[in-house]
């Protein structure tokens, strides 16, 4: 493995989001503008003094004149990036590594993603014609997730009623957290009772075990490490990014048994290594993850190493990744807060632990945070892409 | 037609029954009692082919070199339907697979045609007529495949073969129509009833036997099936349709009857009155004990699972239901089906060569150990196989929701996710053993998409046999 990373190598002197929901009036263009002009204005440069542009959307635009158009960028680098779910994270890797390379000083990464225009409910799929025999065709992604809950009671031996009330508690803690966040879709906590008793979508998943459908739109400046000081004094360094494609064994191989994403233990691993975090649980100061649906934020806590393998639904049950727990998961509400709009999220997630570094996080501030972690999943289990990155407040002496 | 004879039959019925007190009940019209079986949402004449045709080779392992294929409902017109039961059976390209459409005599034409050439006839229909008509109440759905070859091999020799033609109007339906219209049914059965006679006493006559020990008439008219009985009679039984008119497949279900019931020795009249009068001799041999099909048809029959009438008018479109707010499905493209045709058709993936790792669908490089060498074709579609974990989704499209969807792992290696035929939530849990079976998932576009399912068995465990090839797989 010869995955270095650039641990310290950029920092994000500013970000920008806009509040998720149904933007009806809003288009995909009004939100990656919003989203860019916040992070201008913060860093108090202009549009013209940028180098060079990524964009993350899944379908809410092709190639980089989506965003070249919107802002009417004159004649600069604009890459248009997609990889499922990560789209958004992507968008904000490739720019880092842009700025790296030293080819270019100011990057900005915007994730965007206009979901709502579709009268449908959930994500759409874009695939090439094939011969229709495609799982995925069928299947809907909270169906496909919903294979997690029963193959982990049976793994694990866990009574389905401890499993449900760990769902349970997940859906509950992400909606206390998105109560405190002025830009989630979802600003009101929900009863454990509103959560079980919700219309059933797919096996013992309910409504509120899934994530939202919202548009919005995040956005990150980056820069060399050396240079972060002229935009702001208190940057977000980054200490490492990972993504893991892999070869899609599990939905063809009996032994993958739906209790774990090996692409997430191997970008996870990869990101820790290039940051030089030994133990998650005792050193990260908070962690966004990918909480398309309850169980997966359940597999998600062990995968990352944040609980033994077969323990997280104990850890989560007692409280450890609450906002006073021993680390705090989805403080910001998460995916089950802010709906997913896929190109945004990623950046979503990395503004989160923008502000907590800054003490800007308002009723969910946490107490002195130094080292986060970011995670998207993009795909299903057994056929996905992962992506992690930690990002601290200070760089590494 | 000396010298040949029927080599294997196998019947298939959906398991689907509708109850007719309940269509009764929502019509306010005496429709009967008892049942009728119906093709769920997700089969055709087509796939209920593949049923048959399968469950035929599969106890009779056999490559013939023609395929009839007999339907008064094809799924398609200027597409032969009998190349995609030959695709899902994995008949060598080599052979010929033609369409007999589409009336009730095109059963007596495919199994004509077959038995001049030793091949296969498959017989299939779905029997559609507007709701409260007598084909609802009255008809079925079903299929069945006749394996014809040598006299010396066979369960029942052909000994005589009759025909009459007729031009009558008596029952008739135009192209694309789900209703067909029958002129008053006692016209039908004063002009048929001479041929039947006439058509009857020649074979008899060529046998040179008064009367044989069974006789079975079909025909789509009533009438006919209930008087007709009282003419031309058998020794031992007298039999018409067993479960229902089934159109063009009705002739060979009423055969596979016979030969459930027949003892080896005795003779069979077989008479369809329908555009004319058919008429087929058969004398049973000493095979047909080792060669009844493993469950009778009537067996089959007694079984099945209540479909309510308001699911069987939306199955059949005649009630249109609310989608759920999703995307339908993008209509299946004709290259990558024709590159992918193993695998969608006859459910072949690979094996790698280096480490055995079985790809379903067949990829180049193993995902497993990395080998790129070329692998091995392996169909599953008669393997057994264990449901993983499974799932019930109720957002996803489906003609007939919820979809219900398995992981499923088979014997040897493999493994897919794949929806749950004739779905019975219940019947379902980590563990349970399922098999294959070839269904339409959707149809966009105006293509229809088949593919395969699994299926938790009516009787027992799913078992079944691999087919290897190293020649990279039959197309």
């Amino acid at each position: 493995m010869s995955s270095r990373g650039i641990c310290d190598r950029v920092a994000v002197v500013g970000m920008g989001c806009t509040p998720f929901g149904e933007h009806w009036s809003s288009s995909a263009e009004d939100l990656l503008v919003d989203a860019a002009e916040e992070v201008l204005a913060g860093a108090r440069i202009a549009n013209q003094d940028i180098d060079a542009y990524w964009l993350g959307t899944l379908g809410s635009g092709q190639s980089g004149l989506t965003l070249s158009r919107a802002l009417s960028v004159d004649y600069k680098p604009v890459t248009r990036v997609e990889n499922y779910c990560a789209t958004g994270s992507e968008a904000f890797r490739n720019a880092c590594y842009a700025v790296a390379s030293g080819a270019y000083d100011r990057v900005l990464a915007v994730g965007v993603e206009k979901l709502k225009d579709s009268g449908f409910s959930g994500l759409l799929r874009s695939d090439p014609p094939g011969d229709g025999t495609a799982a995925e065709l069928s299947l809907t992604a909270p169906a496909a997730f919903s294979l997690l809950d029963p193959a982990y009671c049976a793994r694990y031996g866990v009574d389905s009623a401890d499993v449900r009330a760990a769902m349970t508690h997940i859906a509950w803690k992400n909606h206390e957290n998105g109560s405190r966040n002025p830009k989630a879709q979802y600003r009101s906590p929900v009863s454990k009772e509103k959560i079980e008793q919700a219309p059933v979508v797919a096996g013992r998943l309910g409504v509120l075990d899934c994530s939202g459908v919202s548009d919005g739109a995040a956005a990150a400046l980056i820069v060399r490490a050396e240079h972060a000081a002229d935009y702001t004094d208190r940057p977000m360094y980054v200490k490492g990014l990972s993504l893991a494609a892999g070869p899609a064994r599990g939905a063809m191989d009996p032994d993958y048994d739906y209790t774990t994403f090996p692409e997430v233990v191997h970008s996870v691993r990869d990101a820790l290594r290039q940051a030089g975090v030994g133990d998650p649980r005792e050193e990260l100061s908070l962690a966004e993850v990918h909480d398309c649906f309850t169980p997966t934020e359940l597999v998600l806590m062990e995968d990352m190493g944040f609980a033994e393998r077969g323990q997280a639904w104990k850890d989560i049950l007692e409280g450890a990744f609450e906002l006073d727990g021993k680390l705090p998961v989805n403080p910001d509400g998460g995916l089950k807060s802010f709906g997913h709009p896929v190109g945004a999220s990623g950046l979503r997630m990395l503004y989160e632990c923008w502000l907590q570094f800054r003490g800007e996080a308002g009723r969910r501030q946490l107490p002195d945070p130094r080292l986060a972690l970011t995670h998207n999943l993009g795909g299903r289990p057994g056929n996905c892409v992962s992506f992690v990155s930690v990002v601290g407040s200070e760089p590494t002496m | 037609m000396s010298g040949k004879g029927i080599l294997a039959y196998a019947s298939h019925l959906p398991v689907g029954r509708l109850w007719l007190d309940e269509l009764g009940a929502a019509l306010g019209t005496g429709a009967g009692s008892g049942t009728r079986p119906v093709a769920s949402f997700d089969e055709d004449s087509t796939t209920m082919g593949v049923e048959a045709a399968s469950a035929l080779l599969h106890a009779h392992p056999a490559e013939p070199g023609s395929v009839y294929f007999a339907t008064s409902s094809p799924v398609y017109a200027d597409k032969t339907n009998a190349t995609t039961v030959h695709a899902a059976v994995a008949l060598p390209e080599t052979g010929f697979a033609a369409d007999v459409a589409g009336s009730a005599r095109s059963g007596v034409a495919a199994c004509r045609a077959a038995a001049s050439c030793d091949g296969l006839a498959v017989l299939a229909d779905i029997r559609t007529g507007k709701p409260g008509s007598v084909d609802e109440s009255a008809g079925a759905d079903g299929s069945v495949a006749l394996l014809f070859g040598p006299a010396s091999d066979s369960l029942a020799e052909i000994r005589q073969q009759h025909s009459l033609s007729a031009e009558i109007l008596d029952r008739w339906r135009e192209p694309g129509s789900m209703a067909a219209a029958q002129w008053e049914e006692r016209f039908g059965f004063e002009a048929y009833l001479p041929l039947l006679r006439r058509v009857a006493m020649r074979v008899l006559d060529a046998e040179g036997i008064e009367q044989a020990d069974h006789v079975v008439l079909t025909s789509p008219n009533r009438e006919i099936r209930k008087r007709g009985v009282k003419v031309v009679t058998g020794t031992l039984s007298t039999e018409t349709t067993v479960a229902g008119h089934a159109g063009a497949a009705d002739v060979g279900l009423a055969i596979a009857d016979a030969l459930d019931r027949a003892e080896p020795g005795e003779t069979i009249l077989v008479l369809q009155a329908a555009d004319g009068c058919d008429a087929l001799l058969l004398r049973t041999t000493s095979l047909l004990a080792d060669r009844r099909q493993p469950t009778p048809l009537r067996a089959r029959l007694g079984q099945g699972n209540k479909v309510s009438y308001l699911t069987y008018l939306s199955w059949r479109g005649w009630l249109e239901r609310e989608p759920p707010r999703r995307p339908e499905p993008e209509r299946p493209a004709g290259p990558p089906s024709a590159r992918g045709r193993a695998w969608k058709f006859s459910f072949t993936g690979s094996v790698c060569a280096s480490c055995e790792f079985v790809h379903l669908p067949p990829a180049r490089v193993c995902k497993r150990c990395g080998s790129s060498a070329p692998m091995a074709s392996r169909s599953l579609a008669g393997a057994g196989a264990t449901v993983a974990t499974y799932t019930v989704d109720r957002l996803a499209f489906s003609p007939s929701p919820p979809l219900v969807e398995a992981v499923v792992d088979f014997d040897g290696g493999g493994r897919y996710t794949l929806e749950v035929a004739d779905a019975q939530q219940d019947a379902l849990a980590v563990g349970t053993r399922v098999g294959l079976s070839f269904r339409r998932l959707f149809t966009a576009g105006g293509v229809h998409n088949y593919f395969w399912k699994a299926r938790v068995p009516a009787d027992g465990a799913a078992s079944g046999v691999e087919q290897e090839h190293s020649d990279g797989g039959r197309q």
